[in-house]
């Protein structure tokens, strides 16, 4: 198992376990973690499980995949570490990882 | 305005589940029409996931968003729906009495139904437009920041600023390009996910100098009294600049939002619709809400739940349109009179 924090806007950080294969945006659902909404379910198709990847995660986590810079395009106050969570698969290098989650998805 | 549309139903969502719904009322000889804000039917599935393999439909080990979609839309041929797309009902009042529901309902598009049942398949509310987030641009919707473009005589020779980088931004630059005094397409980054012929179409404007391409996101609007008269933006390395616009229109996608369905006096609770689980009725007599709209002890947003949802109203939805009629439980399998509906015999 891998421990992901999630830090809401205002500062609230709750962590969570999640299971090595499974993606961050499950993790969050799973654990009931506001902010995430995925109301397509982890097709990639809705940009609103869109989290910042904290900045010592950045390297870790990697860049996004062309498919979810395009679906980026649709989420809410974009930066340069935003990713879409359910884009996202936990694995072992991953333990400790720290996102963010926006204001409001959309 | 025009008569209104005389119906024993009238469904709003034209998803899988308000789909079926009209497959079910069809069998009980109820005529249905269908309202979606959507452009095209399939709801979510079409819009969302068309693509997506669902695999939990029974008797389909895998089928796609759009490929359920189509089948749903070849099954419920026989009872030939009217659809009434790129329409959201805006208003819904009560006209009969609860043994006796009739309810009028009103569209954005000045449509008005008369109807004697009303049900709800609208899943997460209806698609809307995402809104960026720029402070202030409340005071500028509708007079210069537009979600949708419904008249383009509205834009003709204004400064025009699109935002995003998908096909609407990259459609409505090159429609608007020839009556607009000057368009400014402006976008996160150098690359656009909108059809390859268009994104070089636009590419020949901008190199010929026809409209201005700029990266950046825009952070804040100047102008007074509704009137937009320039964006304030930001490119990738933090650099600030301003393009001169009269109007704007953001293309960030659509989301899911309830929208007016709140304000038709039925209980709402969560953004939901309690309904009981015998008819999938709600608190007001005649209106039904079934798929993921609706809530009751035990709900699960499954396509298959509101299938069944779908059927149980029907039932009831019967009793309204037909109070003289007994209904017998028929099945399709051996029923002439089902298949003769069904135009098998």
């Amino acid at each position: 198992m891998a421990k992901i924090q999630f830090i809401d806007f205002q500062g609230t950080a709750r962590t969570v376990e999640a299971e090595p294969g499974s993606t961050v945006m499950e993790a969050a659902i799973r654990n009931g973690i506001p902010g995430i909404e995925a109301e397509c379910g982890g097709a990639c198709a809705c940009a609103t499980c869109h989290v910042y990847v904290n900045e010592a995660w950045v390297e870790a986590v990697g860049a996004p995949s062309s498919m979810e810079e395009d679906m980026l395009d649709f989420a809410y106050d974009i930066r340069p570490n935003s990713r879409l969570s359910c884009q996202i698969r936990v694995e072992a290098g991953l333990d400790g990882l720290i996102v963010h989650t926006p204001e409001r998805q959309a | 305005m025009t008569a209104p549309h005389s119906t024993d139903a009238l469904i709003i969502g034209a998803g899988p589940v308000g789909l079926f719904a009209v497959f079910e009322l069809g069998l009980l000889d109820i005529k249905a029409h269908v309202i979606d804000i959507l452009p095209k039917i399939g709801g979510q599935c079409a819009e969302l996931y068309p693509e997506k393999p669902i695999y939990d439909i029974p008797g389909f080990p895998s089928v796609t968003g759009q490929a359920l979609i189509d089948n749903l839309k070849a099954q419920i041929e026989p009872f030939s729906p009217q659809f009434h797309l790129s329409e959201m009902v805006v208003s819904v009042q009560s006209l009969g009495t609860a043994e006796a529901p009739l309810f009028r309902v009103t569209t954005d598009a000045d449509t008005v139904f008369e109807t004697k049942t009303l049900i709800i398949a609208a899943g997460g509310g209806s698609f809307q437009p995402k809104k960026p987030p720029i402070p202030g641009i409340e005071a500028f919707e509708d007079t210069s920041v537009f979600y949708a473009v419904r008249r383009m005589e509205a834009l003709r020779g204004r400064k025009i600023l699109i935002v995003g980088g998908g096909d609407s931004a990259l459609d409505w630059t090159l429609n608007l390009q020839p009556i607009a005094e000057r368009v400014t397409l402006m976008h996160r980054r150098d690359e656009f996910r909108a059809a390859p012929h268009s994104v070089e179409q636009m590419r020949a404007l901008a190199a010929a100098g026809d409209i201005d391409l700029r990266i950046g996101q825009v952070s804040g609007l100047k102008g007074e009294g509704g009137v937009l008269s320039a964006a304030l933006c930001r490119d990738a390395s933090g650099q600030d600049f301003e393009v001169e616009c009269d109007a704007m229109l953001p293309f960030f996608g659509l989301t899911m939002k309830l929208g007016p369905i709140a304000d038709w006096g039925l209980s709402v609770h969560e953004n939901l619709i309690p309904v009981d689980t015998e008819k999938f009725e709600t608190s007001t007599p005649g209106i039904f809400a079934i798929g993921d709209i609706n809530s009751y002890p035990g709900k699960l947003k499954l396509i298959l739940s509101g299938f069944h949802e779908g059927a149980l109203a029907a039932q009831r939805v019967h009793r309204y349109v037909y109070p003289e009629k007994r209904l017998t439980f028929q099945y399709t399998t051996s029923s002439s009179s089902l298949q003769k509906k069904l135009g098998i015999v």
